[in-house]
């Protein structure tokens, strides 16, 4: 192919490959869902960690972040980045401090 | 000659004469079609940026309150059916294949196999919504939606059944106390009003329709968009053009793809955690 340029076509295994991976993925999490007795937050981080990796592979893959440029791979990082930004302030504030009312609160 | 160099003497060809870029595929404002494509393609996530903060607004304020209000929280996401969920998860993820073989049929012209590939991307996102409304259906008639005529009383009575809550009157009061039977004994972990327990799950549906409903209402807006897609795909199959902007449905693909990572943590953040 002559010269360069971003619209690059992929093979079609990249994509069917892709969907194995989230189909896989899925049965994970839904069997991962009815293992008894695991304690909640055991429960809660299996079940982001299953879908932080389906949506990275849908993100680089169906999305072709992968191949994209550094302004795209900037644009897709930052906001995530501020996501987590939003998602780590706002719990420590939650966890540090009494939620109103706390006790000794005046009626 | 590949279709990207036709592209390449086409936009050349063209060049400078001020009304005909390109088979009209390159803007006047534009020196290269890279140089539009990237331009589309950054805007694209700008906004794609925007819309991930939007939902993280709402999943951060779900996490508060399901971090207070855990149990609660728990016995109401019982109510939730997870078969219905994963037969959801696995259209909307398929749908997303399909989305993105759509848009390698368009960086390919292939008209025809683009259509249907949109098509089928269209038939699964109307799947989802079926089986979206079945499900809101079954919400509002166990009076789940939290509006005029919510209960949590299918809640109460689930979770009793399941030996992980016990109703206990004080002073002529109802209180629910919330916890787990092992081996037919009941541990009680926290004991709520009946009204506290009502505002609680009131909550996690109040969440939950916000949630479904907003991802929703994007499936439909992508679906419009898609049916669009579809019309100029089988136009330009049918006029036989060579040459096609494909950035379109790159970019609703870039979307589509947004919609199916919002239902990824949608669908074990509501349905599956503390089951």
């Amino acid at each position: 192919m002559a010269g360069h340029s971003d619209s690059h076509v992929h093979p079609v295994s990249l994509y069917t490959r892709t969907l194995y991976w989230l189909m896989v993925l899925l049965i994970l999490t839904v069997v991962a869902g009815y293992i008894p007795n695991v304690p909640n937050w055991l429960g809660v981080v299996i079940a982001l960690t299953i879908a932080v990796w389906k949506a990275t592979i849908v993100i680089m893959n169906f999305m072709h972040v992968r191949f994209s440029g550094k302004l795209a791979w900037l644009f897709a990082g930052a906001g995530f980045f501020w996501l987590i930004i939003m998602l780590a302030f706002a719990f420590a504030d939650y966890v540090s401090r009494p939620w109103e009312p706390f006790h000794g609160w005046p009626e | 000659m590949s279709v990207k160099e036709l592209e390449k003497t086409a936009t050349l060809e063209h060049a400078g004469d001020g009304h005909y870029h390109g088979d009209g595929i390159l803007g006047e404002q534009f020196e290269t079609i890279e140089q539009q494509n990237t331009s589309y393609l950054i805007g694209m996530w700008a906004f794609i940026v925007q819309e991930v903060l939007f939902f993280g607004a709402i999943f951060t304020a779900y996490a508060i309150y399901r971090f207070k209000y855990v149990l609660e929280f728990t016995l109401a996401h019982h109510e939730l059916s997870v078969p219905i969920g994963t037969l959801n998860t696995f259209v909307l993820l398929f749908s997303s294949y399909t989305m993105a073989r759509a848009v390698r049929a368009a960086m390919q012209n292939r008209h025809k196999k683009q259509a249907f590939y949109l098509f089928l991307t269209f038939l699964f996102a109307g799947v989802f919504m079926v089986n979206k409304y079945f499900e809101y259906g079954a919400k509002f008639e166990h009076h789940l939606f939290p509006g005029g005529d919510y209960s949590a009383h299918a809640v109460v009575e689930h979770a009793e059944k399941k030996g992980e809550l016990r109703v206990v009157e004080e002073d002529g009061k109802e209180f629910y106390e919330l916890g787990r039977t092992r081996n037919g004994e009941f541990t009680p972990l926290q004991k709520v009003s009946a009204q506290e327990f009502e505002q609680r799950t009131r909550l996690f549906f109040g969440f939950y329709f916000v949630m479904t409903g907003l991802h929703g209402l994007h499936v439909l807006v992508g679906m419009i968009i898609i049916g669009i897609l579809i019309g100029r795909a089988w136009i330009d199959h049918l006029k036989n053009k060579p040459i096609a902007d494909f950035m379109p449905v790159e970019m609703t693909g870039l979307y589509w793809h947004l919609v199916d990572i919002v239902w990824i943590f949608l669908f074990p953040l509501l349905y599956l955690i503390g089951r």
